[in-house]
């Protein structure tokens, strides 16, 4: 039992294999991979390994504390950024094997042509919980 | 309104459903439902036989579930009338259902969810929050394994060693949330251990407790971990101890040594050292050495490594660490735990500060980049 994130990039994630901008697929193509992400999302809830999806907004805000009495300060976004978080989704699994495999089938969604986008997802787990039984340290 | 009442009656009232013909899932669902209905109706109007009151609600539910099932199919009425109670075998059917919830057709995560609700009497919700899963997820987590089971015949003697599996991993890996998974996971070990007469169940039990009694010193009220040498022994619950000692030693007078039971035997040679270094850490490494040869787990001889560092010095824990491969997880810890011993403060200053990258819990993060903080700004 460990939570994964799996994290989409819309930057930062080494190429994909199918790598064809989202606004060059035809319709009905973008339909099947909302439709894909859907039925994924749906069947992990089935099997009891679903714990949150979302997706994020390209553009985001850098703020930072200014000081005692002073607003925040703002800046931003720097289109130097090198990575950018599309979304993500978190899993509750039995193995990292599990994960791994869950992660490939979401890499599979369809892109152009109908055909897999083989994009990378970044899979990092949880912290967990620290274990009641330490003997060690 | 007891719930520890309510919840302890929830395998045998199953149990009886059960063997009165009901299949196990439809039966699940009906001891809930009567739960639920006890939860509602006995404060104002509480039962004289609490048990009895639940097995009637639930097999009424089990029946009006059935029913409005049978109905849509064909509009035919079963049974009316409630069969005789007969004889209650209330303790073979908790054993029963222990083995079904741990079968070993179940991955570990519905097994322990299936035990919880079933066995234990949880609600659905309140295992989903102990979880940190929503709770349509853990819903369907435990109507699959359900599902899984359902097949399985009731009366299979199954195997106490996947059962104890479970109950371990309910009181180790537990997050803490409303439900103290801890003290559950010791009700049912509990609960087995007046089912089955078994030292390795015994040895879990007292695993457990004398693991629990050292809970009040485990952390600070921030939650950083403190480790064992600093507990503040006068914390530690005495009795819950006693209680640990007691059952470890009656169930290693049977000569039938398994790994909770030593596992339990070196957290009892902890819990006898009134100061931290009076401990007896060359029997530790011998009970170290048993666990070797029942498991033969990286884990049990990493922990090994650290006992005898305790028992022969730092630089022959160092050795037994150097047999064991660098990517277990908390190798690096015990490494710059024993290079602080023995004195190399560079060396153990950037382990600790590599081994925070890599623990796998928040509090073990913050724990050990603390060590390194120590050794990092000394004079």
């Amino acid at each position: 039992m460990a939570k994964y994130l799996l994290l989409k990039h819309y930057r930062g994630a080494p190429a994909a294999v199918n790598d064809v901008p989202m606004d060059q697929w035809a319709p009905e193509e973008i339909s099947a991979h909302v439709q894909y992400m859907k039925d994924f999302a749906d069947r992990l809830e089935g099997t009891g390994e679903f714990v949150d999806g979302q997706a994020l907004a390209p553009e985001g805000t850098w703020v930072r504390y200014d000081g005692e009495g002073r607003p925040p300060v703002t800046d931003g976004p720097f289109a130097e950024t090198k990575d950018l978080i599309a979304g993500w989704m978190v899993i509750d699994v039995d193995s990292y094997e599990r994960a791994v495999e869950l992660a490939g089938e979401l890499s599979a969604a369809p892109g152009a042509g109908g055909k897999p986008i083989h994009e990378w997802l970044e899979l990092r787990p949880f912290l967990a919980p620290s274990p009641t039984v330490t003997e060690c340290h | 309104m007891n719930e520890a009442l309510l919840r302890s009656l929830t395998p045998s009232v199953l149990g009886i459903l059960v063997r009165r013909g009901a299949d196990f899932a439809a039966a699940e669902d009906a001891v809930q439902d009567a739960l639920v209905e006890a939860v509602r109706v006995w404060p104002a109007d509480p039962p004289r036989d609490a048990k009895g009151w639940l097995v009637t609600v639930a097999w009424r539910k089990f029946l009006d579930a059935t029913r409005a099932d049978a109905a849509r199919r064909r509009r035919e009425d079963l049974v009316e009338e409630e069969p005789p109670p007969g004889p209650a075998p209330a303790v073979d059917d908790t054993l029963q259902l222990y083995f079904l919830c741990a079968h070993p057709s179940l991955t570990p995560s519905s097994a322990v969810a299936l035990t919880l609700r079933a066995v234990g009497g949880l609600t659905t919700r309140q295992i989903a929050q102990a979880y940190l899963v929503p709770e349509a997820t853990m819903a369907q987590r435990i109507s699959r394994a359900k599902r899984t089971v359902s097949t399985l015949r009731f009366d299979q003697p199954g195997d106490v060693a996947t059962v104890l599996r479970v109950l371990y991993l309910v009181f180790n890996e537990g997050y803490s949330g409303d439900v103290d998974l801890a003290a559950e996971a010791i009700r049912l070990t509990r609960r087995l251990a007046a089912a089955i007469d078994h030292p390795e169940v015994a040895g879990l039990l007292a695993l457990m407790l004398l693991h629990h009694a050292r809970r009040p010193a485990r952390t600070t009220p921030d939650g950083s971990l403190v480790p064992l040498a600093e507990q503040d022994r006068s914390r530690w619950d005495t009795r819950s101890i006693a209680e640990g000692v007691e059952i470890l030693q009656t169930a290693l007078a049977r000569d039938r040594l398994g790994e909770f039971q030593a596992q339990a035997a070196i957290a009892a040679l902890h819990a006898d050292a009134p100061r931290a270094e009076e401990t007896d850490w060359v029997q530790i490494v011998e009970w170290y050495d048993e666990l070797t040869r029942l498991t033969d787990s990286p884990v049990v001889r990493l922990n090994r490594a650290v006992a005898v560092g305790e028992a022969d010095g730092p630089r022959a824990g160092l050795a037994a660490l150097s047999e064991l491969d660098e990517s277990l997880p908390r190798h690096t810890a015990v490494a710059a735990y024993l290079h602080e011993r023995d004195g190399d403060l560079d060396t153990a200053a950037r382990l600790y500060a590599e081994a925070a990258q890599r623990a796998p819990s928040l509090a073990e993060v913050d724990h050990l980049t603390r060590q390194a903080a120590r050794l990092n700004s000394r004079e």
